[in-house]
């Protein structure tokens, strides 16, 4: 365990001398694809709860068909289904792309957690309370402005709990990266089990590393659910 | 479809994932209720012992607990039987699956039971205490069919988790649906078309499971009120 830690815990954290390599690169993964997929996401559960079938209907496909399968298999589909037609590999743009294992792997990642976080955020748009809508009509706001003042932060707030967990599962999901030689901390893993055969300690390093970043990640949500859902917790009696 | 002689294969491993995934839940759901009882219990070290272990299980990656197990376990026992100088005992890598899945996904089982033992109103475990059933009984009548209600849709997440899990054994070596695929995509140089295939025979899994859970709510919330909306 020492000598591992001895000789990979540079690896293990940041780089190998030549890349930015394990947590580094883990948090990375973490950071695009949960942040892409947030932006994408509240457009697309704004369509997803459209009463116009032709608007929600697709998107409901698409979370679907995303939530339906292995992030694992709709990884091997960005990195090694596409680049194996001759379409991609013939339009140099797509063919720049696709070589690089890190795009495959944040253009699935995204994907995958969009329709997650689509989801989330439909069911608690949907479950906002119909008088404030009412309200908000009754005030003569347009749509825009009912989204934007009024359902949009309610809602956001409300799916802070079940967004908090979609983001601690998706830190566990960026383990299958190395399958697309992206360096995170699972490939350093790997690399060190491979070189000393102590598997145990190897990939228990990983699951420590891991550890301490998922327990990070629900003391930073507690944090943001204290200061975002202050309204929803029980009230303190008064002080004297 | 044109599948230039894999049909078979991807049979084949369609069925083993679904093997997999049967035993595997089978395997959670024990582990499940007993992790249950024991966070429920009295017993200060059982109830210590399963919350380390559905807290550890649940902060770390599944695909790093099942490399840590699979390899783990093999050099282990490599270990013991060279110490008892035994001949080597290779362990079967489906085997190694179903139980490194089953124990991971115990963890979620055993929060998910929990959870629903604790909706079962406790005026009911004492009018049944007092019509002298035994603690068996009492489980087999009326904790554990009120608690299957309050446990289904969180039991029905879970095997949606747990079938999509399976996907990861292939990088174990299981000769499971997403080796086949990859295998077939690799012989006849269309990976694309393979790995879809893959992806659709997943989605044929999570809508039929979805189809029978609707089934299943709906059986276990017979004599359920529900106000019209």
């Amino acid at each position: 365990m020492i000598s591992i830690l001895h000789d990979y815990w540079r690896a293990f954290l940041y780089s190998d001398g030549y890349h930015y390599t394990g947590v580094v690169i883990t948090l990375w993964l973490l950071a695009v694809s949960i942040g892409l997929g947030f932006c994408l996401s509240i457009p697309l559960a704004v369509a997803r709860v459209s009463p116009r079938r032709y608007i929600s209907g697709p998107v409901w496909l698409y979370t679907y068909v995303f939530r339906g399968t292995p992030l694992y298999v709709q990884l091997l589909i960005c990195y090694s289904g596409i680049y194996s037609l001759q379409v991609v590999h013939g339009q140099p743009l797509l063919n720049a792309f696709f070589r690089e294992g890190m795009n495959c792997t944040l253009l699935a990642f995204t994907l995958n957690t969009c329709a997650y976080t689509t989801e989330i955020f439909a069911g608690s748009i949907k479950a906002t309370a119909y008088g404030e809508i009412e309200a908000a009509r009754a005030f003569g706001m347009s749509r825009w402005t009912q989204y934007r003042r009024i359902i949009l932060p309610s809602a956001l707030r409300r799916a802070l709990p079940y967004y908090s967990n979609e983001v601690i599962l998706m830190l566990h999901a960026t383990t299958v990266a190395f399958t697309a030689t992206v360096p995170d901390i699972l490939k350093i893993a790997r690399d060190a089990n491979s070189a000393t055969y102590m598997s145990f300690q190897s990939f228990g390093i990983a699951a420590l590393l891991y550890l301490a970043i998922s327990f990070a990640l629900v003391a930073l949500f507690r944090q943001a659910e204290r200061r975002w859902l202050a309204y929803l917790q029980p009230q303190q009696p008064a002080a004297h | 479809m044109d599948l230039q002689g894999y049909g078979p294969v991807l049979w084949a491993g369609t069925w083993q994932t679904i093997q997999l995934a049967l035993l595997s839940l089978l395997v959670s759901f024990v582990l499940g209720l007993l992790g249950a009882g024991a966070k429920l219990s009295r017993n200060r070290t059982l109830s210590w012992i399963a919350t380390l272990y559905t807290t550890l299980i649940r902060g770390v990656p599944d695909l790093v607990l099942m490399l840590m197990l699979f390899y783990g376990m093999q050099i282990g026992l490599n270990d013991l039987t060279d110490s008892l100088n035994l001949d080597d005992i290779n362990i079967d890598p489906f085997v190694a699956g179903v139980l490194t899945i089953g124990f991971i996904y115990g963890a979620y089982f055993t929060e998910t039971f929990r959870g629903a033992f604790l909706s079962v109103p406790r005026g009911q475990i004492e009018a049944s205490t007092a019509f002298g059933m035994s603690p068996a009984q009492i489980f087999r009548r009326i904790l554990f069919p009120q608690m299957m209600r309050f446990a289904l849709p969180g039991i029905g997440n879970n095997w949606q988790v747990l079938v999509k899990a399976t996907a990861l054994v292939s990088i174990i070596g299981l000769a499971d649906v997403v080796k086949a695929a990859e295998d077939a995509g690799k012989g006849t140089l269309r990976l694309f078309l393979f790995t879809m295939i893959a992806a659709g025979i997943y989605l044929a899994i999570t809508t039929l499971s979805n189809l029978v859970l609707l089934w299943l709510e709906r059986r276990y919330s017979t004599g359920v009120r529900q106000a019209e909306l």
